[in-house]
C-alpha cells in the first residue's frame, strides 16, 4: 500500500509539473568584451505567453508557468585558475518571469567554459524537467564591435570630408557660407543693449558642461562677450550648473581680454543659481522682470523652461535670439523669439562667428556629409517605394532594402552572414 | 599652460570616449571618464554654493533693493544643509540600529523629505503649471494669420487641436460619406503627425546629428577652442 501511495504521489507530481522550455541555445554574446553569455529558449507550452499556448485549452491558473530557473555549471577555467566546488555544481544564476525567453549572464569570466540548463516553475512551485544546452560555451572578446561597422564607415567618410575641407581652407581656398540671420542679429542685439544702457542676458541652457550643446553655447558666448566688451555693454550669465559657471567665467574673461577691456570684466555677473530646473527659471525670469535686459540670448540645451524664458523676454520687450538642438523646444523659440538658430545652425555658430577659415572648412565638410545623407535617403525611398508598389518580396530590391535597413542603418553588422542568406532563401 | 592642459584633457577624453564606442575592450573607459566627471561636478558644487552665498551676502551688506529675499535664500540654504547633514527625523537603518546616521536621508517623514515634498515639489509644480498660460500667449501670437505660412500654421494647428479631442470625431458624425472618412480631423491629425511632422523633425534631427559630429571634430582636433576662452 505504502509503495502504491508513493507511486501515486510521484505520478501526480509528474502529471502536474509544467512542460519544460525547449530549444535551449547558449552562445557567447557577440561584439562584447567577453564578459557575458546569451541564453535563449522557447517558452514552455504551459506558459500563457507561449504562441502554442493559445492553440490549446486554457490551462489551470494554478499550474501555469510563473517563472524560469536558469542554472549554470563551470566546466573549465583559464590557465591554472581553480574552480570552486560550489561552481562545479549546478547553481542558480537567475530567475526569469513567465513570457521571458532570453537571459544574459554577465557574471561570467573571460575564457572560462560554462554549461547551462533551464526549467519552468508553475504557480504551485512545481518544477519541470530540465532543458539542457548541448556542450559548453566560453565567452570571448571581440576587438571591434561589428554591429557598429557601418556607423564607423559613415563616421570615417564624414570626418574625412571635414578634414579634407579644413585642409583646403588651410591651403587658402575661399569657402562661401550662407548668411545666418540669427547670428548676424547678435551684434545688433548687443548694440541695442548698449544704446539703451541695459544689460545683455545670456542663458546657456540647463545642461552640464559635458553636453555638446553647452559647449556650442559657450562658443557663442565667447563672441557675444567680446562684442559686449567692445561696445561697453554689460553681460549677465546666470548658470544652472557650477561647472558651466566656471567655464563661462573663463570664456568671458578671455573675451574681455581679447577686446582690450580686461578692467570691465565683472566675474560676479556670471553666477550660479541652482541645479533645479524650475527654480532656475524662476531666478532668471525674476531677473528679467526686475532688470529688463535689452537683449536675451538663449544658446544651449533647454527643456520645458524654454517657453517660460522666451515669453518673459517677449513680455519685457527684449530682442531675443535663441539656438538649441532640442527639436521639441524649437517651435516655442520660433514662436517667441526674434531669431532662432535651428539645429545645425546652432552648431555652425562657432565657425560662422569666428570667421576662421579652418572652422569654415569644417562647415563645408558638414554640408557634404548632408549630401551623403540625402543620397542614402533618396536610394532608400526609391527602394522602399519600388518594393511596396511591385509587391515583390524576394528580389534584389527587397534584399537591398533589407540590407540598408538592417546593416547600414541598423545593428546587424557589415554584411549579411551565411545564416541570414539561408533564412532569406527559406522565406 | 593654463589653456594647453585643459585642451589636452578635452582632446584625450574625447578620443577615449570615441574609441570606447567601437572597441569592446575599452567599454569601461567611458564609465571611468563619467565617474571622473561626477567627481569634478561634486567638487564644483562647492564652487557654485560658495558663489551663491557670496553674491547674496554682498547684496545684503550693501542693502540692495530686495535684499530681504537674499536673506531668506541664505536662511533656507543653511536650513536645508543642517536638516540634511544632521539627518533630522531619519530613523537608523534596521541593519545598524545603533548608528543614527545610517538611515536613508529622504525616507518618508524625515526633515529633508518634508522640505522636498511640501516645499520644493509644490513650488516646482507651480512654475510648471504656468507653462499652460505661456503656451496660450505664444500660440495666440504665432497663429495670427499675417501671411500664407502663418495661415497654413493656423489651419494645421486648428486641425490637430480639434483632432486630439472628441470634437474631431463629433463634428463629422452622421453626415460624412464612408469614402470621405479620411477627412475627419482625427484621421487628418494622425496623417499630419506621421507624415509631414515626422519628415520635418527627421530633417532637423539629421542636421543636428551632423552638426554634433562636426562640432565634436572641431573640438577633438583643437580647431575650436572658444569654449576655453580662446579664439
Amino acid at each position: 500500500m505504502g509503495v502504491l501511495t508513493i507511486l501515486y504521489v510521484s505520478a501526480l507530481t509528474v502529471a502536474q509539473s509544467p512542460e519544460p522550455p525547449t530549444n535551449l541555445v547558449v552562445a557567447d554574446t557577440p561584439n562584447d568584451a567577453g564578459k557575458s553569455i546569451d541564453v535563449n529558449w522557447t517558452l514552455s507550452p504551459s506558459d500563457i505567453f507561449a504562441e502554442s499556448a493559445s492553440d490549446t485549452a486554457i490551462p489551470d491558473p494554478e499550474f501555469i508557468v510563473a517563472s524560469y530557473h536558469i542554472e549554470r555549471k563551470t566546466v573549465a577555467s583559464t590557465d591554472s585558475a581553480i574552480i570552486s566546488d560550489e561552481n562545479k555544481q549546478w547553481r542558480q544564476v537567475s530567475e526569469s518571469a513567465a513570457g521571458e525567453a532570453t537571459f544574459t549572464d554577465r557574471t561570467v569570466l573571460l575564457g572560462w567554459s560554462y554549461e547551462y540548463r533551464v526549467n519552468s516553475v508553475d504557480n504551485q512551485g512545481n518544477q519541470s524537467t530540465w532543458a539542457i544546452a548541448t556542450g559548453s560555451v566560453a565567452p570571448s572578446m571581440q576587438w571591434f564591435n561589428g554591429s557598429k561597422a557601418w556607423l564607423a564607415i559613415f563616421m570615417f567618410v564624414f570626418c574625412g570630408l571635414v578634414v579634407f575641407f579644413v585642409n583646403a581652407a588651410r591651403s587658402g581656398k575661399k569657402l562661401w557660407v550662407r548668411e545666418i540671420a540669427g547670428l548676424s542679429a547678435i551684434d545688433e542685439a548687443v548694440g541695442r543693449a548698449t544704446e539703451m544702457g541695459r544689460p545683455v542676458l545670456f542663458v546657456l541652457g540647463i545642461q552640464d558642461i559635458n553636453e555638446i550643446q553647452t559647449l556650442a553655447g559657450l562658443t557663442v558666448l565667447s563672441r557675444v562677450a567680446r562684442t559686449a566688451a567692445e561696445y561697453g555693454a554689460q553681460i549677465e550669465v546666470p548658470t544652472c550648473r557650477s561647472l558651466v559657471m566656471a567655464a563661462a567665467r573663463e570664456t568671458v574673461e578671455a573675451s574681455y581680454l581679447a577686446a582690450g577691456r580686461p578692467d570691465s570684466y565683472q566675474p560676479d555677473r556670471i553666477h550660479y543659481l541652482t541645479d533645479e530646473q524650475f527654480a532656475f527659471v524662476a531666478g532668471v525670469t525674476g531677473y528679467m522682470v526686475r532688470e529688463k535686459p535689452a537683449a536675451c540670448i538663449y544658446m544651449g540645451g533647454f527643456y520645458a523652461e524654454s517657453l517660460i524664458l522666451a515669453e518673459t523676454g517677449n513680455y519685457i520687450g527684449a530682442i531675443q535670439v535663441a539656438g538649441t538642438a532640442m527639436p521639441s523646444q524649437l517651435p516655442f523659440f520660433v514662436a517667441s523669439c526674434d531669431y532662432t538658430l535651428i539645429g545645425e545652425e546652432f552648431f555652425a555658430a562657432s565657425a560662422y562667428l569666428s570667421g576662421d577659415p579652418l572652422q569654415i572648412g569644417s562647415l563645408k565638410g558638414q554640408d557634404w556629409g548632408k549630401l551623403v545623407a540625402v543620397l542614402v535617403l533618396i536610394i532608400g525611398i526609391f527602394l522602399a517605394t519600388f518594393v511596396s508598389k511591385s509587391g515583390n518580396q524576394d528580389g534584389t530590391f527587397k534584399s537591398s532594402l533589407d540590407f540598408m535597413k538592417d546593416h547600414m542603418l541598423g545593428n546587424a553588422g557589415l554584411y549579411p552572414t551565411i545564416d541570414e542568406n539561408l533564412e532569406g532563401d527559406d522565406s | 599652460m593654463k589653456r594647453t592642459v585643459p585642451l589636452a584633457i578635452a582632446i584625450v577624453a574625447g578620443f577615449v570616449l570615441l574609441v570606447a564606442n567601437f572597441i569592446p575592450y575599452a567599454e569601461d573607459w567611458s564609465l571611468t571618464a563619467q565617474e571622473w566627471f561626477n567627481i569634478l561636478a561634486v567638487g564644483a558644487m562647492l564652487l557654485g554654493g560658495g558663489n551663491l552665498i557670496k553674491l547674496h551676502l554682498m547684496k545684503i551688506s550693501s542693502k540692495k533693493a530686495g535684499w530681504g529675499y537674499s536673506a531668506v535664500t541664505i536662511l533656507c540654504f543653511f536650513l536645508v544643509i543642517v536638516v540634511g547633514l544632521l539627518q533630522m527625523g531619519v530613523h537608523p537603518s534596521p541593519n545598524y540600529p545603533d548608528f543614527a546616521w545610517s538611515g536613508y536621508v529622504l525616507e518618508e517623514g524625515s526633515g529633508l523629505w518634508w522640505i522636498y515634498a511640501h516645499m520644493v515639489v509644490p513650488l516646482t509644480s507651480t512654475m510648471f503649471a504656468m507653462l499652460a498660460f505661456y503656451v496660450a500667449t505664444a500660440a495666440f501670437r504665432a497663429f495670427r494669420a499675417k501671411n500664407t505660412e502663418a495661415t497654413l500654421l493656423l489651419v494645421t494647428a486648428g486641425i490637430v487641436l480639434l483632432g486630439r479631442t472628441y470634437a474631431g470625431v463629433w463634428l463629422f458624425e452622421g453626415w460624412l460619406p464612408e469614402s470621405m472618412q479620411w477627412l475627419r480631423f482625427d484621421n487628418l491629425t494622425v496623417w499630419i503627425m506621421e507624415i509631414p511632422n515626422t519628415a520635418g523633425t527627421r530633417a532637423i534631427t539629421i542636421g543636428i546629428a551632423l552638426g554634433v559630429v562636426a562640432t565634436s571634430l572641431r573640438i577633438l582636433l583643437g580647431i575650436d577652442r572658444s569654449y576655453l576662452g580662446q579664439d
